[in-house]
C-alpha cells in the first residue's frame, strides 16, 4: 500500500472551496434561483405599493435590502444539506483537519454564488427602483460584506438544523433576529449616501460584524454540525 | 467545592434541594411582590408630569430587568451543559426559556400600555423596545428548536448553541437606549453615581425587581422540578415518590 499524505490545512480548504464552487457552476440554475427570486421580489413592489417613483426611491434602500436578506436565508438552508444527505459530512467531521476552515470554506462558497453576485447586480434592481445613482455604489459595498455576515449566520442556522425533517421555517425563526442588526446598518449606508453624508463609519460597522462573525461563527457552525451529525 | 458542584448534577439531591428551597422562597417572594408592588401602586406620590399612569414603572422595570438577566442564566447553563456535559444544567436552561419568554412579553405589554398615554402612541420602532422584541424572538427560537428536535440530548446542545450565540444581542439591548437617540429614556437607577429617580419612588422599585428576581427564581424551580421528574420518571427514586404521596 502507498503511503499518502494528507493535504495540509490550507490547501485543504482551498480544495473544498473549489469543489463547492464547481459543484454550484455545474448547476447554473441553482445558482440564479436567488437572483431571480430577487428580481421577483423587487417587481412585486411596485404592484403592492404604487409605481409613482418618489415613492419607490424612498423605500428602495429597505426593500433591496430586505429582499436580499431573504434571498440569502433561503439558499442558507442549503448550505450542508447535500452534503449531510449523502454522508459527506460524516466525513469531513472525521478529517484531521480543522473544522473551522472547513466550515469556512462551506460558508465562503455560499457567499460568493449568492451574496457577492447578488451585490455585483445590485446596480441593476436599483435602477429599477429608482434609486439614485450616488447611492450604487455604496448599496453595492454594504452588501459584499453585509451578506458574509448572513452567510456565517446562516450557516449557524444551518448547521443547527440540518438534520432535522421540517428545517427550513425553523431556521428563519432562528436566524433572522441576528439579520436584524446588518439590516440597520445597511440600509443606513445606503441612506447616508443619499443624504449625501459619510459612508464609511457605516460600512466599518458592517465591516467589523464581518470580521466578529468571521472569528466566532465557525466555532457555532462546527459545534452544531457534530450536534446534527450525532442526533 | 467540586462535590458540590456534582451534587447538582445528581437530580434527587436537586430536587429535594429545590423543593426545600422553594418551601420558604415562594411564600418571601410573594410577599416582597405584595409589598413592593402595593408600596409603589398604593402609597407612592404621584408624578408631576405624568400622573398616576407613571405607576406601571412598578411592573414594567422588573420585568424587563429580569427578562435580560433571565436571558443570562439560559445561556449559562446552556455553556455549563455543553462544557461539562451537566444534564441538570440542561433542564435548566430548557426552563428559563418560557419564563423569560413570558418575562419579555410582558415587558412589551406594560411598556405598550404606558406609552399610550404618555407618548401618545401603543408601540414605536424604537431601538430598545425593537431589541426588546429581538429578545422574545431569541426566546421563542431557543424553545422552537427544543420542540424540533427528536433526540432531547442533541435538543439541549444546540439550544445551548444558539443561546450562547444570541448573548451578542444582549449587552446591544442594554446600551440601546444610550447609543441611540430614542423615544425610550435612558436609565434612571445607575449603580455609579447619582440615580435620577426620587428615592421615594426608587425603594419601592427596588423592591419590586428583587421581588421579581425571586419570582423568576421559584418559577424556574418549579419548572425545573417537572421536568426532573418527567425525565427520571422511570427511576426508582421517582416511583417511590410517587407512591409515598398516595
Amino acid at each position: 500500500m502507498t503511503e499518502t499524505t494528507a493535504p495540509g490545512a490550507v490547501s485543504f480548504c482551498l480544495r473544498l472551496l473549489r469543489r463547492q464552487l464547481t459543484l454550484a457552476i455545474r448547476r447554473p440554475v441553482a445558482v440564479g434561483n436567488p437572483l431571480l427570486f430577487f428580481a421577483m421580489v423587487v417587481a412585486l413592489f411596485p404592484l403592492g405599493i404604487g409605481p409613482a417613483p418618489e415613492t419607490l426611491a424612498g423605500f428602495a434602500p429597505g426593500i433591496l435590502w430586505i429582499v436580499a436578506l431573504l434571498s440569502n436565508l433561503l439558499s442558507a438552508d442549503g448550505i450542508f444539506r447535500s452534503d449531510f444527505d449523502d454522508g459527506s459530512l460524516e466525513q469531513l467531521l472525521l478529517a484531521p483537519q480543522p473544522l473551522y476552515l472547513s466550515v469556512l470554506a462551506y460558508v465562503a462558497a455560499h457567499w460568493l454564488v449568492t451574496g457577492v453576485l447578488l451585490a455585483l447586480v445590485s446596480p441593476l434592481f436599483a435602477a429599477m427602483l429608482d434609486l439614485p445613482v450616488v447611492a450604487w455604489p455604496s448599496l453595492a459595498a454594504g452588501l459584499f460584506l453585509g451578506s458574509g455576515v448572513m452567510s456565517l449566520v446562516g450557516g449557524i442556522g444551518a448547521a443547527l438544523t440540518v438534520g432535522l425533517r421540517r428545517g427550513g421555517m425553523l431556521i428563519s425563526l432562528l436566524i433572522l433576529p441576528f439579520y436584524m442588526p446588518v439590516l440597520i446598518f445597511g440600509t443606513a449606508t445606503v441612506q447616508a449616501a443619499l443624504d449625501g453624508a459619510p459612508v464609511q463609519p457605516f460600512l466599518a460597522l458592517l465591516g467589523s460584524m464581518l470580521c466578529l462573525s468571521i472569528a466566532l461563527a465557525p466555532l457555532a457552525i462546527s459545534a452544531g454540525l457534530r450536534i446534527s451529525v450525532d442526533a | 467545592m467540586w462535590t458540590l458542584f456534582h451534587k447538582f448534577g445528581s437530580p434527587p439531591w436537586l430536587y429535594r434541594l429545590s423543593g426545600s428551597i422553594l418551601r420558604w422562597l415562594l411564600p418571601i417572594s410573594l410577599l416582597a411582590l405584595a409589598m413592593g408592588v402595593g408600596w409603589g401602586l398604593l402609597f407612592t406620590a404621584p408624578d408631576f408630569r405624568q400622573g398616576n399612569s407613571y405607576r406601571i414603572i412598578y411592573i414594567h422595570v422588573p420585568a424587563a430587568v429580569v427578562a435580560l438577566a433571565g436571558y443570562y442564566v439560559m445561556a449559562i447553563a446552556g455553556g455549563i451543559s455543553l462544557i461539562w456535559k451537566m444534564k441538570m444544567a440542561d433542564v435548566a436552561m430548557h426552563a428559563a426559556a418560557p419564563v423569560g419568554a413570558a418575562l419579555t412579553f410582558i415587558a412589551l405589554l406594560t411598556g405598550a400600555v404606558w406609552g399610550k398615554p404618555t407618548w401618545g402612541t401603543w408601540w414605536v420602532w424604537d431601538a430598545r423596545i425593537t431589541s426588546m422584541l429581538i429578545l422574545l424572538f431569541l426566546y421563542l427560537g431557543v424553545m422552537a428548536l427544543y420542540e424540533a428536535f427528536d433526540n432531547k440530548a442533541a435538543a439541549a446542545r444546540a439550544c445551548a448553541i444558539l443561546s450562547l450565540v444570541g448573548t451578542v444581542n444582549i449587552p446591544i439591548i442594554y446600551k440601546s437606549v444610550d447609543w441611540w437617540y430614542s423615544l425610550h429614556q435612558p436609565a434612571s437607577i445607575k449603580f455609579t453615581g447619582e440615580s435620577t429617580i426620587d428615592p421615594s419612588m426608587l425603594y419601592p422599585l427596588l423592591l419590586s425587581i428583587i421581588a421579581f428576581y425571586a419570582l423568576f427564581t421559584c418559577c424556574l424551580l418549579a419548572n425545573m422540578r417537572a421536568e426532573i421528574l418527567q425525565r427520571e420518571r422511570r427511576t426508582g427514586w421517582v416511583q417511590r415518590l410517587a407512591s409515598e404521596n398516595h
